[in-house]
């Protein structure tokens, strides 16, 4: 490429529904493929949990706010010839559209790169691309563009209801939704219009009930164009794809279909002038050749994501080549190396996507399925027929072991909650229609009441056929193989069969049946293929021939949750490349076609296959059938991972880095206590009981506020801090009623300062890469946390007391690779929250801030180096000259019923991080970054509770001095005025017009200040006030601390920041290993 | 319906095991597969299949099952199909019946729950080998369950596997055979019809131009894709002399595809190559390979031949790539061409350099290797009709 020496790259950004890993994929694709082609890359992203952000896939990364102002500087300061903008989603493509039209791209030179600016938007704005239909004869769906209510409601009634309604520039269909009738038109309709940052919305015509079918195409500068893979949708028209179950390729066209559709996405990207990748979407008539194009998307997206996967072909990286101009056929195809990328896939396989939604952690949530997508993950499976294919997609989707077997207990004696769940779209559709299936439910019923088509449910019919069989036949070797054949994993059947899933894997084993695994090779076998991506299934020939290069199994981390996010894919990553880095095959097992690890060359080997004890254990004993079993490797895949730990190694696995013994003492809470004492550490007094009366009687020991939490759940769900008795018993009432086989946890809830480390030991020494400082008080779910790198409050007594304590932790644990511990300083002294001997969400974060390559290191000690021998000295790293703030990201505004108030239990989406020579504009920076910059002025809304008021003067004050209007709730106006500054009152919920949610939804207060009273006698009130600020993007702090903080950083920066590269904050690289 | 248990049998001592649809009949043919992922009925019912017992790569067959519409010729050809599911149940609008019957009716044999990818991977080292899909005997198959049978472990379903194998490798082999005079319409007729089809209607030509469509196999569409751009195209039966085309006086000369061995369609040839210089023609696939031997190339047997819907072609005049529908297990060699006869390669295989096409330096005489008809597959190469009538167009047509 003459005259394209360095190219910059917009990111995505964090993590949020709509936008997700996909974008990490891409974009490392993308910057590879810049570096094969000679090119410099320059990357913007303020999501440090990615690999594109790591220095050894951009040439050059700066981890600041992706905004007009950063994009200019980093333009002026790196003068790019060429700017990539279709790698980074919605974002990169509005930052396109906005430097564009700012004239900052034409006044510096820097060429867009791939489809053209004019491409992009005649694919993006509405009107356009209508018209662009209609010019190539193309048909959309009857529609207008309008910007306020009368005129949508002119539309509607000329055109009649269901109508939907779509906001323009939005992602993930961001305040859409449906109208069925009247009644409901006009809340859509605002919502739209709110949701679109130029206020626009497209009201159509509904084609609900049609086929969903989406192609995702490729397109080269000299008009070659070809099919990557062409998608059906189980769920029919209405349900956003993001949130339906997708098969591939389609199911139910004919090759007549299956072309028409074709040709048309064709003449499509020709007419945008698309160079790189495309999305296209349509709605079929299931009963015509009748057709309507719904969307298309001028960019890579987490459909090409999911096409990548599913069918071996690069989209992103070859999407990348040709925005630098080469053209398809000059480029290899990577899978094959033989064939060149000019060419379509050929499947010999089904493939199932099912959506990971967040109900389980949010249970108030609206759980049907519009528009509007509110998934926020994924998981991918490959299969040979439909029933295994979906069998197990299910199994991968980590819902608590949920199989198809599951139904609801409460479904029990309702046949209505049943079949609401058909009528509707709803996340367990899937479940209720086998659960109808068992009730004797004819498949055409439930095709015609869902829509969903007859195909489908067929399917779903075979696979509940199996059911019986398992439940009223002998185990035989023929009915396990059918069984096997179908998907069903050893533990449906033995609960089908009434024996122990040990029994039914031994008895199958005894007879021959496991697993074979095919490869993904573009090409349907027709060509020898290089790329080591397997699948399992259950037929004869075995392709998957023991890697000879002794061989370590790394768990990956599984569909995107929260909880469990980009951040151990991250490092996943990282542990497949130390592998590989040591000498040893890395063997990669996940399900997630989102994500980096299940990139064909991530990993010397990738298995995609969902992780279940079974699929892992499979995978081990293929590896294991020549030189022995490889060790699995579970410190790297979050919570997924280390679940599996423990009975893989009962099955006899080797787990690296020791069995799960640490892990347990850890997580086993009378054996933790026990543990901490003889370190002589200290931890929030409390007790664990099983009757009512012990949690009120250990409360009143201890003293109010307590934290109350399950003990069998993990990652803060379910778990609360109650101030008084009554809330203790209303907690327990509603929440869980303590028991011998489910007791519950009562600690003193401790309001002091948080800190955190990620620590690396080598089962004697620790090497303590950093310590982290909580803005918030403890009690906000540390994920949830804005986090401080180096501490900027945190006494050099208590940090040395950390570090000490951390020593004696890992020491004592005899852990070897990470290790996470949570502390909280509480009147001088420190206690220990949490230990979790494993790589941490924040381990990315620390290794970006300090440039120690954490995971790294973590491997080589999993597998016997010292800390010395890799040259690293024990206790705390250098800190390098710079602080790093953690800020977290929430997608409330996509979650209607979701309260977004802050606690111990987990909510946000993603992360950003600010990073600056100083904590202010570091705050600051992630305070844009996370979306929640403070305009310069403007209006405050306040609403405080009486126990925090006294704490809020300063911030009072402050807001003042810096020219905000200070509006707040009665109590709060006159706790204002009592200090002698002015406030403007607002009505409470039910209390007057206008009351505090309309004012919000007006759009009239630039920030919202909401602490809690009581916990969760004033949820309900001020519910409805968070509610209204997520859904129109105003941003809502919950905790004071988090407030003062960005007075501080607003103050004392007055909104200067540096703009820099990671390593140029750095400066000087810590200690080589 | 329980289905019987089946097994095909490859002379090369390969052999899978399944279960029986479609015809009780043994099926005998060599052993090819097709990497398309939709367009069975199409498939089946290609003449270019004819002695050939095909191998469906897509795992998932008769989702959609089949109708009036989709057929490619007056029954369905393929001597076999292999497949690892049959759905038992079918879903689309137009589906008129399920293929298990429709190959039934035509005493045409299946065979599913095979590992048909492993299949593959014998294909592809073999090539393709002359097999036997047949039923087990009764006395073979009694008691049978699936997984014995479908590993091959069931009492004495090795040994009768082994006689068939030994019966595969006694078949006459597929080059010797005569397919195209088995294919061929047994009389000439005449039609502009063209029924509708999903995709836009092309440049329909005014003067009706006049084609002579020598069928030695020919798929409908392609005598479609002339009908619906407005030329009368007669249909000629394999055999049919240069005499019989000059009492047409067309305006052009199509030679479709068919199946076999191109030195086994010698009439062909020698009808073809009196015509070169005669009137504008088109050949396409072996139609393509009949045009290489009327002008002194040669033609062999390709590996494991190009048979699916997703080849990339270059096109050397402009260097565009094309993505074409294939089917096809013979190749016009390269530097076999005449130097002095004028042709040359017009387009290549970018998978392995193959000849994809061949075209007069100053003729309007071209030909292509892959099906421009698609029917299955891509739509994307219909511009070459266009481009043969725009030809046609160009030299005024009739005889010059």
């Amino acid at each position: 490429m003459a005259d394209l020496d360095s190219v910059l790259v917009i990111g995505s950004g964090p993590i949020v529904i709509g936008q997700a890993a996909e974008f990490d994929y891409a974009g490392t694709q993308a910057c590879k493929a810049l570096r094969e082609e000679g090119v410099r890359s320059i990357l913007v992203n303020s999501n440090p949990a990615t690999i594109m952000t790591d220095e050894g896939i951009a040439d050059r990364v700066y981890i600041e706010p992706i905004t007009r102002e950063v994009l200019a500087r980093v333009i002026e300061q790196e003068r790019p010839q060429g700017l990539l903008a279709s790698m980074g989603g919605q974002t990169g493509l509005n930052m396109a559209v906005e430097l564009g039209e700012a004239g900052i791209l034409d006044a510096s030179g820097v060429r867009v790169l791939g489809t053209p600016l004019e491409g992009i938007q005649d694919a993006e704005d509405r009107e356009r691309f209508r018209a662009l239909m209609e010019r190539i004869g193309e048909p959309v769906p009857e529609s207008r563009t309008v910007t306020s209510l009368p005129e949508a409601w002119d539309f509607a009634r000329s055109c009649g209801f269901p109508l939907v309604v779509r906001p323009a520039y939005t992602l993930g269909g961001t305040g859409g939704g449906f109208a069925r009738h009247e009644d409901e038109f006009e809340a859509v309709v605002n919502g739209g219009l709110q949701a679109s940052p130029i206020g626009q919305v497209l009201v159509e015509r509904s084609l609900a009930g049609w086929k969903e079918i989406e192609y995702e195409v490729m397109r080269d500068g000299a008009d070659n164009c070809i099919t990557v893979c062409n998608m059906e949708n189980f769920d029919p028209m209405g349900v956003h794809t993001g949130d339906s179950i997708v098969f591939a390729p389609s199911q139910t066209l004919s090759d007549k279909e299956y072309q028409m559709l074709r040709s048309a996405a064709l003449r499509i990207i020709r007419a945008l002038r698309v160079e790189g990748g495309c999305n296209v979407q349509f709605a079929l008539d299931p009963k015509s050749f009748n057709y309507a194009v719904i969307e298309v998307n001028p960019r890579v997206s987490r459909s090409s994501a999911l096409a990548s996967k599913a069918t071996g072909y690069p989209i992103a990286r070859i999407a990348a080549k040709i925005a630098l101009g080469r053209r398809l056929d000059e480029l290899p195809n990577p899978i094959t190396q033989r064939t060149c990328a000019a060419f379509e896939p050929a499947l010999d396989y089904v493939v199932t996507k099912i959506p990971r939604w967040p109900f389980d952690k949010f249970e108030h949530a609206d759980r049907r399925l519009g528009t509007q997508m509110k998934a926020t993950g994924e998981v991918m499976a490959i299969e040979r027929t439909i029933e295994a294919c979906l069998n197990k997609a299910v199994r991968g989707l980590e819902i608590g072991g949920r199989t198809l077997l599951w139904e609801d207990p409460a479904w029990a004696d309702d046949d209505e909650a049943v079949w609401w769940r058909i009528d509707h779209a709803h996340d367990e559709r899937l479940w209720a229609i086998m659960a109808a299936l068992r009730r004797g439910a004819e498949p055409a019923e439930i095709a015609r009441r869902s829509r969903i088509d007859i195909f489908f449910v067929d399917k779903m019919a075979a696979i509940h056929a199996m059911e019986r069989r398992l439940l009223n036949e002998l185990l035989t070797a023929d009915l396990l193989w059918d069984a096997k054949r179908m998907g069903f994993s050893d533990e449906m059947i033995a609960a089908l069969a009434d024996e122990l899933p040990q029994r039914v894997r031994e008895r199958r084993e005894s007879y021959g049946i496991t697993p074979v695994y095919k490869m993904v090779d573009t090409c349907a076998a027709e060509f020898d293929a290089v790329t080591p991506y397997y699948w399992s299934t259950y037929e004869h020939e075995n392709e998957a021939q023991p890697e000879a290069d002794s061989p370590a199994v790394v768990i990956g981390s599984g569909p995107i949750r929260i909880g469990q996010g980009i951040e151990f894919d991250y490092c996943s990553v990282h542990a497949a490349w130390a592998l590989q880095a040591a000498g040893r095959a890395s063997v990669m097992i996940n399900s997630n076609p989102e994500t980096v690890s299940t990139d064909f060359d991530s990993s010397t080997r990738l298995y995609f296959e969902a992780l279940d004890v079974e699929s892992v254990a499979d995978v081990l004993a293929n590896e294991g059938r020549r030189n022995g079993m490889p060790p699995a490797i579970a410190q790297f895949g979050g919570q997924t991972a280390i679940n599996l730990a423990e009975p893989l190694y009962t099955l006899g696995h080797e787990i690296a880095g020791g069995g799960p013994g640490s892990i347990d003492e850890a997580e086993d809470r009378a054996k933790f206590d026990r543990f901490l004492e003889r370190l002589g550490l200290l931890r929030p007094p409390g007790a664990t009981v099983t009757r009512m009366q012990d949690a009120v009687t250990v409360a009143e020991q201890l003293g109010y506020p307590v934290l109350v939490r399950p003990s069998y759940v993990l990652g803060g769900r379910a778990m609360e801090i109650v101030d008084d008795r009554q809330e203790l018993e209303r907690y327990i009432h509603e929440v869980t009623q303590p028991s011998p086989e489910r007791p519950v946890l009562v600690d003193k809830y401790l309001e002091g300062r948080e800190l955190e480390v990620d620590a690396i030991c080598d089962g004697t020494h620790t090497l303590i890469p950093g310590i982290m400082e909580h803005i918030e008080r403890a009690g906000v779910h540390s994920g949830d946390s804005f986090a401080v790198y180096p501490p900027v409050t945190a006494s050099e007594a208590t940090q040395a007391a950390i570090l000490e304590a951390t020593q004696r932790i890992c020491a004592g644990l005899g852990a070897r690779g990470l290790v996470n511990v949570q502390y909280v300083e509480y009147d001088g002294d420190v206690y220990v929250l949490e230990v979790n001997p494993r790589s941490s969400r924040t381990v990315p974060f620390l290794s970006k801030a300090t440039g120690i390559p954490m995971v790294r290191l973590a491997m080589q000690t999993l597998f016997g180096a010292s800390l010395a021998e890799l040259g690293w000295a024990p206790g705390l790293a250098p800190v390098p000259p710079l602080v790093a703030v953690k800020a977290p990201v929430f997608s409330m505004a996509k979650l209607s019923g979701v309260d977004t108030y802050l606690g111990p239990e987990m909510k946000s989406t993603g992360e950003v991080m600010g990073v600056d020579r100083a904590f202010p504009p570091a705050l600051l920076k992630a305070m844009i970054a996370a979306g929640n910059a403070l305009p310069p002025e403007g209006d405050v809304l306040l609403s405080i509770a009486d126990r925090d008021k006294p704490g809020a003067v300063d911030i009072i004050r402050r807001l003042d001095q810096l020219g905000y209007g200070l509006v707040a709730t009665e109590g709060t106006a006159r706790f204002i005025r009592d200090l002698g500054l002015r406030a403007r009152t607002v009505a409470k919920m039910r209390a007057g017009t206008p009351n505090v949610e309309q004012f919000i939804r007006s759009g009239s207060s630039v920030l919202v200040v909401n602490t809690l009273t009581g916990r969760r006698q004033a949820l309900q009130d001020g519910h409805y006030m968070r509610r209204a600020a997520a859904e129109t993007r105003t941003p809502c702090l919950t905790t004071l601390e988090t407030v003062r903080s960005l007075l501080d950083a607003l103050g004392s920066t007055r909104g200067a920041y540096d703009v820099r590269t990671i390593d140029e904050y750095r400066g000087a690289a810590p200690i080589p290993a | 319906m329980q289905a019987e248990p089946a097994a095909l049998a490859l002379a090369t001592g390969d052999v899978f095991f399944g279960y029986g649809f479609g015809s009780c009949e043994p099926a005998e043919g060599e052993v090819v597969f097709n990497t398309s992922m939709t367009g069975y009925q199409e498939i089946t019912t290609d003449a270019s299949y004819r002695g050939q017992i095909v191998t469906l790569t897509y795992p998932l067959i008769n989702n959609y099952g089949v109708n009036a519409d989709d057929v490619e010729s007056r029954r369905p050809w393929i001597a076999g199909l292999v497949v690892r599911e049959l759905a038992p149940t079918s879903s689309n609008w137009r589906a008129a019946g399920g293929l298990g019957a429709f190959l039934d009716e035509h005493g045409i044999a299946g065979i599913m729950g095979v590992d048909t990818r492993a299949l593959v991977r014998v294909i592809r080292r073999t090539g393709p080998a002359p097999s036997r899909l047949v039923r087990a005997p009764r006395d073979v198959a009694r008691g049978a369950t699936t997984f014995h049978w479908l590993r091959g472990a069931h009492p004495g379903a090795a040994a009768w596997a082994e006689s068939e194998v030994e019966r595969a490798q006694d078949l006459p082999p597929y080059d010797d055979q005569p397919f195209v005079s088995e294919v061929t319409v047994p009389e000439p007729f005449t039609t502009t019809s063209a029924p509708w089809a999903p995709w836009p209607e092309p440049r329909r030509r005014d003067r009706e131009p006049r084609i002579a469509l020598l069928d030695i196999g020919v798929k409908t569409n392609i005598v479609r894709s002339l009908a619906r751009r407005g030329a009368r195209v007669h249909v000629l039966p394999y055999g049919s002399t240069p005499s019989d085309i000059d009492a047409l006086q067309p305006d052009g000369v199509v030679v479709g595809n068919g199946p076999g061995d191109p030195v086994q369609a010698d009439r062909a040839v020698e009808t073809v190559r009196a015509m070169i210089g005669r009137y504008p023609l088109m050949g396409i696939c072996l139609g393509h390979q009949v045009l290489g031997l009327a002008i002194g190339a040669t033609t062999s047997r390709l590996p494991f031949g190009h048979r699916g819907a997703n080849h990339p072609v270059q096109d050397l005049t402009d260097g565009r790539v094309h993505i074409t529908s294939q089917n096809h297990g013979f190749q016009v060699d390269a530097d076999s061409i005449p130097a002095d006869s004028g042709f040359s390669v017009s387009h290549v295989n970018l998978n392995d350099g193959s000849v994809e096409g061949l075209s007069h330096e100053r003729l309007p005489v071209f030909s292509i290797q892959y099906h421009p008809e698609a029917s299955p597959g891509p739509q994307d190469n219909q511009y070459l009709f266009d481009r043969f009538l725009d030809a046609i167009e160009g030299v005024g047509g009739r005889a010059a």
